[in-house]
């Protein structure tokens, strides 16, 4: 007896917890507790994973180191006869031996400590000398591009606007995002996948354009694009560019970047803000080359290319361009946040549309309904009064599974559905290994009572044993697992708990309480 | 009601030798299939690729779609009709993955729409690069392996109650794969061999209920793979999901066979084996069929109702309970028998 208030209070205590915890999902607002997630399968939304271009951003690094030598060497009036980035990741400095040998070796050995020689040959007077960067080093620079690129992704989607973005890193240089619920996705995807590299370029009008594009581009110069596309036709045009190589100020010094619209034209347009050292930078820039063509560039492609009129101070720039509203939105918007320390490449991209979403929904819960209420109506035709309390187990199972889902915040994704349903099958196997047990007992000719005593003590072992195996696989597939497969061992495991609590203690009670009031002579089973 | 009498006796281990080629047949079949498929056959997930379901407002051509791919470099794609009859929805999927260039979606949902002349929606899109497929790809197998692993040792430290043996069989298991893995073999392999070398061990340390358990399970899931190349059905995360539900409800069936067979060799220990046996698998027999029909039950709901997305996650699910019955009581029980005729030699 005293056995039995026991098992019914923790009856009412799950249960009450379990509505609870479900009733934010049936209705909104009525709890302060949170409703079950959703997966992006069933919502809709986009699930991406981005390769962040390591081995771009040591390339950029050295490349830095390599302008910066090339500068030092400058100012100390040194002699060199090349300095260059070999091999992606090397630097190769060329030196007449006799000259300036030792004021290079110097240089080197007191302003680039870290850098790592790797050779050092002289070929006919000319000492080459390949460097690279240290393997910590290495390490630690592409570390840190993961963890900018990963700072930087987040801030443009928080200024673009998702409601529970999802950003994390995977392994050494992945980052998995999920967005639920956006329905642009291509935009998303432009958005977050832009480098973003503003550079500030001049153009070379001193020397032809036509023969570089012939093949032979002057060294230090490059030729680049401007891509217009005509609104009404559609159709590009592609006007090249001769640029020096050199960048003269970087997105780096931005403090800001707004949508403004043109007053002439009622073309919107990006205006920049630097801060005080790009601002200085660009005051000097500007004054140094009046009446030459300075190019915006954008991840290589050439924005426009004005001419500068005179001295611009204050730091302040504008970026036109035919954008629509929406684009020049999105360009502030990757500007404000920064560039990219590195391209980033898509590994895996899965988007749902909200409409299949909602129809996975609904086929879910249809499904889920016709199969149970083949499996109920079976249990009553088969069981009988039995089967009524199989059945009520049955209910209060979905029920636990729910509130499990929203209590452990777990998501609940396509398969995860199937999950339930499929533990709407297996959830009454309990209740029928009980039942079984206890006809063969009756069978044996004994009472109501010791009947279903027995036919519990026997059960009990078997479904634990049983239900062990399946919960090993689930915890297996929740480990191996991703998005919504997790969904479904998270779905399955709680249904095989529930399912072991509903069949061992709540149906129990229920017979405990039949043959407690009534002094019953035979059982409905 | 009952569909089962309790004073059934139906001779099951009696035809044990038919079920063993039965069992024969269709694991030789599977096989057969599968090595004239050239393995399974993988979908996005485990290879790499792109796929997209579109649904169109109207009802089109799956030509005017081709055409419309050709225009914007997919010649390559296949196209199929996808989900329930008369819903214009349709898959189109291509090898390379082609989905980072910028504006792809909107480009395709134009050349579509130019090609089909009618107006449509992108449902889905999923593509997933060759250096994923293969990290999922190495997921599955080791998911699969793992839960063979754990599955193993439950069974010999549960039902032999040696938890000694079934500590040395893991460390040995562990050990063979360590083994495996300084040689460098593939993963498909790795996982056939440490199923070899955990048959032989279960068969020296005399596990027999854990060698009927493992082999019940290998078999059913032989037989689904089958089922699922001779189909031609594609492979994808969800289909690991389900394989892996089967080796659960599998072994489930099996364990509640076993549990009764225990039971009845304390009860009735003068018994010859085979009679044993029989009693056991006739006195769960009932059970086994109504939890099987009850589960088929939802699973067939899902599967003619479930939708596209669902519909062979469920098909697999139907095989594997169908043939999981099935092994339960004609394949993983028989195998305790088969240390009876190697004592006997002695």
């Amino acid at each position: 007896m005293k056995n039995f208030s026991w098992k019914l209070a923790l009856v009412f205590v799950v249960l009450v917890t379990a509505i609870i915890y479900i009733l934010p999902s049936l209705k909104p607002n009525l709890w302060p507790h949170k409703q079950i997630n959703l997966g992006l399968d069933l919502q809709g939304g986009m699930h991406l994973v981005l390769e962040v271009d390591t081995e771009k951003a040591l390339e950029s690094t050295i490349e830095r180191i390599s302008q910066e030598i090339r500068e030092q060497l400058k100012r100390e009036r040194i002699r060199h006869v090349a300095i260059d980035r070999v091999d992606g990741v090397k630097i190769s400095i060329q030196i007449k031996e006799e000259d300036s040998n030792a004021k290079v070796q110097a240089l080197l050995d007191d302003e680039f400590r870290d850098l790592r020689e790797l050779s050092n040959r002289t070929v006919a007077g000319v000492k080459t000398i390949l460097m690279d960067i240290p393997d910590s080093d290495r390490d630690q620079i592409e570390r840190l591009a993961v963890d900018q690129a990963l700072e930087t992704i987040r801030n443009r989607i928080d200024q673009f606007g998702v409601s529970e973005p999802d950003i994390r890193r995977q392994g050494v240089n992945r980052i998995l995002i999920q967005l639920p619920g956006i329905k642009d996705t291509q935009r998303a995807k432009d958005l977050i996948g832009k480098t973003a590299l503003l550079e500030f370029k001049l153009v070379d009008d001193t020397q032809s354009l036509d023969s570089a594009l012939k093949g032979s581009v002057p060294p230090g110069r490059e030729i680049l694009y401007q891509v217009d596309e005509d609104p009404e036709t559609q159709r590009t045009t592609k006007q090249p560019f001769l640029l020096k190589k050199r960048t003269l100020l970087t997105g780096a010094y931005l403090t800001d970047a707004r949508v403004q619209i043109d007053n002439q034209f009622n073309e919107p347009y990006v205006s920049i803000n630097f801060d005080k050292k790009g601002a200085r930078i660009f005051e000097r820039v500007t004054g140094e080359n009046v009446n030459k063509r300075l190019a915006i560039v954008l991840d290589n492609s050439v924005y426009s290319a004005p001419v500068i009129q005179e001295k611009i101070a204050g730091g302040q720039a504008r970026i036109t361009g035919r954008f629509t509203t929406e684009e020049a939105r999105d360009l502030a918007i990757v500007l404000r946040a920064g560039a990219l320390p590195a391209p980033v490449n898509v590994l895996e991209e899965r988007t749902v549309g909200p409409s299949l979403g909602a129809d996975s929904i609904s086929k879910g819960l249809i499904s889920m309904c016709i199969g149970g209420l083949l499996v109920v109506v079976f249990m009553v035709l088969y069981y009988k009064t039995a089967g009524l309390i199989a059945d009520l187990a049955l209910i209060l199972n979905i029920l636990l599974i729910g509130a499990g889902l929203a209590g452990f915040q777990a998501t609940l994704t396509l398969p995860g559905i199937a999950g339930i349903i499929l533990t709407i099958g297996m959830a009454v196997d309990a209740n029928v290994i009980i039942f079984e047990r206890i006809r063969e007992e009756i069978a044996l000719g004994r009472t109501p009572r010791a009947s279903i005593d027995a036919g519990y003590d026997r059960a009990t072992l078997t479904i634990l044993d049983a239900n062990v195996t399946t919960l090993i696989a689930a915890v297996v597939l929740f480990q191996f697992g991703t998005g919504p497969v997790k969904g479904f061992a998270v779905t399955l495991s709680l249904g095989v708990i529930a399912s072991m609590f509903t069949a061992l203690i709540l149906s129990r009670i229920i017979f405990d309480y039949i043959l407690m009031n009534r002094k019953v002579k035979t059982l409905s089973i | 009601m009952q569909f089962v009498k309790p004073d059934v006796n139906v001779n099951f281990i009696g035809k044990r030798k038919i079920a063993f080629i039965v069992s024969a047949v269709m694991i030789t079949i599977s096989i057969a299939s599968l090595i004239l498929h050239g393995g399974p056959r993988l979908g996005i997930d485990f290879q790499g690729g792109t796929l997209i379901q579109v649904k169109f407002a109207a009802p089109v051509e799956i030509d005017a779609i081709k055409s419309g791919l050709r225009e914007i470099d997919l010649a390559k794609s296949s196209v199929q009709e996808f989900g329930d009859q008369g819903t214009n929805e349709y898959l189109i999927r291509t090898d390379g993955s082609v989905m980072t260039t910028e504006g792809f979606t909107t480009d395709l949902q134009k050349a579509l729409a130019s090609a089909t002349g009618s107006e449509l929606e992108m449902r889905r899109v999923e593509m997933v690069g060759p250096q994923v497929g293969q990290d999922l790809r190495e997921k599955a197998l080791f998911a699969m392996f793992f839960a063979l692993l754990f599955i193993t040792i439950y069974i010999s430290g549960r039902f032999e109650l040696k938890w000694m043996i079934s500590g040395i069989m893991a460390a040995a298991l562990i050990g063979a794969v360590y083994i495996f893995t300084l040689l460098n073999v593939s993963i498909p392999w790795l996982i056939i061999g440490a199923l070899i070398v955990t048959l032989v061990l279960f068969w020296f340390l005399e596990l027999k209920y854990a060698m009927g358990a493992i082999v019940a399970l290998v078999h059913d899931v032989v037989i689904t793979v089958g089922l699922f190349s001779i189909f031609d059905k594609e492979f994808t995360l969800a289909i690991i999901a389900a394989l892996l539900t089967i080796i659960g409800y599998s072994l489930n069936d099996t364990i509640i066979v076993f549990d009764r067979i225990r039971e009845n060799l304390r009860k009735y220990h003068k018994n010859p084996l085979e009679v044993i046996l029989n009693r056991s698998i006739n006195e769960t027999l009932s059970r086994t069929l109504l939890t099987s029909l009850t589960t088929l039950f939802v699973i067939v709901t899902l599967f003619v109702m479930g939708g596209g997305i669902i519909h062979d996650f469920a098909f697999a699910l139907i095989v594997g309970v169908a043939v999981g019955t099935y092994s339960s009581v004609f394949v993983a029980s028989p195998i305790l028998l088969a240390w009876q005729s190697k004592q006997r030699k002695k």
